[in-house]
């Protein structure tokens, strides 16, 4: 866990999570990456920012646009033992690759009635926001978690970007590791102001599965992850001049999914709005739903609400995909809408 | 090749062979008289490898403590050759609390942690898992060696041509093993694939490709030896095709119907072809080989009644084992 002593300084989420690789690499020589431009250019996205120039070419593996290869790769390198730190370097991408994923990296421990191990993560960059529509825009973290064998994190801020990374590593399972584009804090790309915080420079975990409370409040929750915890944030402090309390889940992990953290503050607030940047239908959202429903659903006064993608693809031109991302505004209107 | 070697391949392939037949007979059994996959102590697809034994048994004659397969559906003949238990094996065919996964995997998906052995039921799907098993060794600084292991219907998939490539580029040792046995389910190999050759597929990746007509277990043995040893010394990956035989169905309740090759089939058939052989050079006798087969169904027999004397899973059990 956190370690207090030790000295923090600002940096992006981006760069966090290469620090926990980092950190892993030098600790555990059976760590490793692997990935398209994770090498010399350090991730499209940063995720392995200045590990090359350290660790070299030999554990730092720039691999040819095969996905199913490498994957698979870092499937058979991690049953052997290794912990392959593999990167998808666009989660839309899983299309040419699922069949790893999903049939091997997630179903071998099981398949071999727990004899084999798989510690392994793969980690990957999701969100829109910038324009890159329909095949490079997709969060798909619903996807990943619906199917079971795979532990699913989706950090939002640069300390629990560092802290799941080491937890992620660690873990004896296989792992997926979902960031956000406009939440690394990159130079090139629009970002909120949280993507870069306070950061410990020693390493520390975060446990997978804990859900964190980013803010307390009592009028209203927010179930939340992802950029989507950063816009939450942005529109609670706005809300609070207006007297309106908001609490806001961030969940950090979906698999596992920690159920009495989003429990105990719907029964507190009695008020819940999901905000989820992935599909409607099917998803994350209607899974929180459930657990509510299945737990008790007179702890909500007022029939709950969703702010997600309305089941169509993540279109181009800004004014059509800012039409149906969960942007502050609407964030701001369905709270309000959900206190009426 | 010494007399020793050669009753070593055919003792072997009769101990693969018996192995099969039983499971056929023992799979057909409790199935009658309405024919339902899903009935009886064997449940489920099942696809054996009667005719295949030459590959096999070829290749993992070489292999040593450590060493990995990644095996298609089709797996039996290679988990054996490989050293995988038997009456684990046979008791996760029956999917008992006994068997090398508890019951969870089944016939397609073994798995042998300490053989460094396992399956995947999807097409070509194990070749990239082989390749990640032989960067692990080489990291690790061993003279491992990884077999990947499919048919010549896998030849066609993506996961086969990645695989390759990301094999010779990082000069892993890897030894892909493609198994034409002339047919992918039903269509004939001249009806899925433009290349009459996939070592000619294997020069284009820049590696070693040799193709193995005949069915011949001593020139699987040979070329396997080669491309093994060539991974062991670090000088890369190999593909070796051997043209062999699917003897039965693509899976049991396959009638075949399809197959314009089914006329005197049994004169391919390795085993006998081989006997003979031994025999005629004097290395096989009628006694020794009655012996040997006998041997083969003693163990098989002990195989199958240890199955079925283990415990059938809890239903409860089904929930256990989704995360370390």
């Amino acid at each position: 866990m956190t370690t207090t002593e030790s000295p923090t300084r600002r940096i992006t989420t981006a760069k966090a999570m290469a620090e926990a690789i980092g950190h892993e690499m030098r600790a555990d020589p059976n760590v490793f990456v692997m990935g398209e431009d994770v090498g010399a250019y350090g991730g499209i996205f940063g995720s392995t920012t200045d590990l090359f120039a350290e660790f070299g070419a030999d554990r730092v593996m720039d691999t040819p646009i095969s996905e199913t290869g490498f994957i698979g790769a870092g499937i058979g390198a991690a049953v052997e033992g290794m912990r392959p730190v593999v990167e998808l370097m666009f989660v839309d991408f899983y299309g040419v690759c699922m069949d790893q994923i999903s049939n091997h990296m997630a179903k071998i421990h099981y398949e071999s009635g727990g004899a084999v191990n798989v510690p392994m993560v793969l980690m990957s960059a999701t969100g829109g926001g910038y324009s890159d529509a329909a095949q490079h825009s997709q969060c798909l973290w619903g996807t990943f978690a619906h199917l079971p064998g795979m532990k699913v994190v989706v950090p939002s801020n640069p300390y629990d970007a560092k802290g799941l990374m080491a937890s992620a590593i660690q873990d004896d399972n296989p792992v997926i590791y979902l960031f956000h584009k406009g939440g690394q804090g990159l130079v090139w790309m629009e970002k909120n102001p949280r993507s870069i915080a306070d950061v410990p420079e020693t390493p520390f975990t975060v446990p997978i599965g804990e859900a964190a409370i980013a803010r307390e409040g009592t009028d209203v929750t927010i179930v939340t992850l992802s950029l989507s915890v950063q816009h939450s944030l942005d529109v609670a402090e706005q809300l609070a001049e207006e007297g309106i309390s908001v609490e806001i889940i961030d969940l950090r992990s979906l698999v596992p999914l920690d159920r009495q953290t989003v429990l105990e503050s719907v029964a507190k607030t009695g008020k819940l709005l999901v905000v989820d940047e992935d599909y409607k239908s099917f998803g994350l959202s209607g899974e929180i739903a459930a657990i509510v429903a299945e737990t008790d659903p007179t702890m909500l006064t007022k029939p709950m609400s969703r702010l997600a993608v309305p089941d169509v693809p993540i279109p181009y031109a800004r004014s059509l995909e800012y039409g149906i991302l969960p942007t502050r505004d609407k964030i701001a209107a369905a709270v309000k809408d959900l206190l009426a | 090749m010494t007399t020793l070697d050669r009753l070593g391949l055919y003792t072997e392939m009769v101990r693969i062979r018996q192995y099969e037949s039983r499971i056929l007979q023992e799979y057909h059994a409790d199935k009658t008289p309405a024919w339902d996959i899903g009935a009886g102590l064997i449940p489920g697809e099942m696809h054996l490898s009667a005719g295949q034994e030459p590959a096999a048994v070829g290749v993992c004659a070489h292999l040593r403590k450590g060493d990995a397969i990644t095996a298609p559906h089709r797996p039996h003949h290679f988990a054996l050759a490989h050293g995988v238990d038997m009456n684990a094996m046979t008791a996760e065919i029956y999917g008992r609390t006994t068997g090398l996964c508890q019951g969870k995997g089944g016939h397609m998906h073994l798995f042998d942690a300490e053989n460094h052995f396992s399956c995947s039921g999807i097409i070509a799907q194990g070749y990239p898992v082989a390749c990640g098993q032989a960067l692990a060794m080489t990291r690790r600084g061993t003279d491992n060696v990884a077999i990947a292991v499919a048919g010549e219907g896998a030849a066609n998939q993506g996961a086969f041509h990645e695989s390759l490539n990301l094999a010779a580029l990082w000069n892993l040792p890897v030894v892909f093993v493609i198994e034409d046995n002339d047919w992918a389910i039903s269509v004939p190999r001249a009806g899925s694939t433009a290349n009459t050759s996939n070592a000619d597929r294997a020069a284009g990746y820049g590696m070693p490709g040799v193709r193995i007509e005949d069915n011949d277990v001593e020139a699987v043995f040979e070329a396997a030896g080669a491309a093994i040893d060539r991974a062991r010394a670090g000088d890369g990956p190999s593909l070796i095709e051997v043209h062999t035989l699917r003897l039965w169905g693509h899976f049991e309740g396959d009638a075949q119907a399809y197959r314009d090759d089914m006329e005197n089939i049994d004169d391919r058939d390795p085993i006998p072809r081989y006997a003979a052989a031994l025999t005629a050079a004097g290395d096989l006798t009628e006694a020794k080989a009655a012996e040997i087969t006998a041997a083969a169904d003693a163990e098989v027999d002990a195989a199958i009644q240890f199955a079925l004397q283990s415990p059938i899973p809890e239903p409860a059990d089904a929930l256990l084992h989704v995360f370390a």
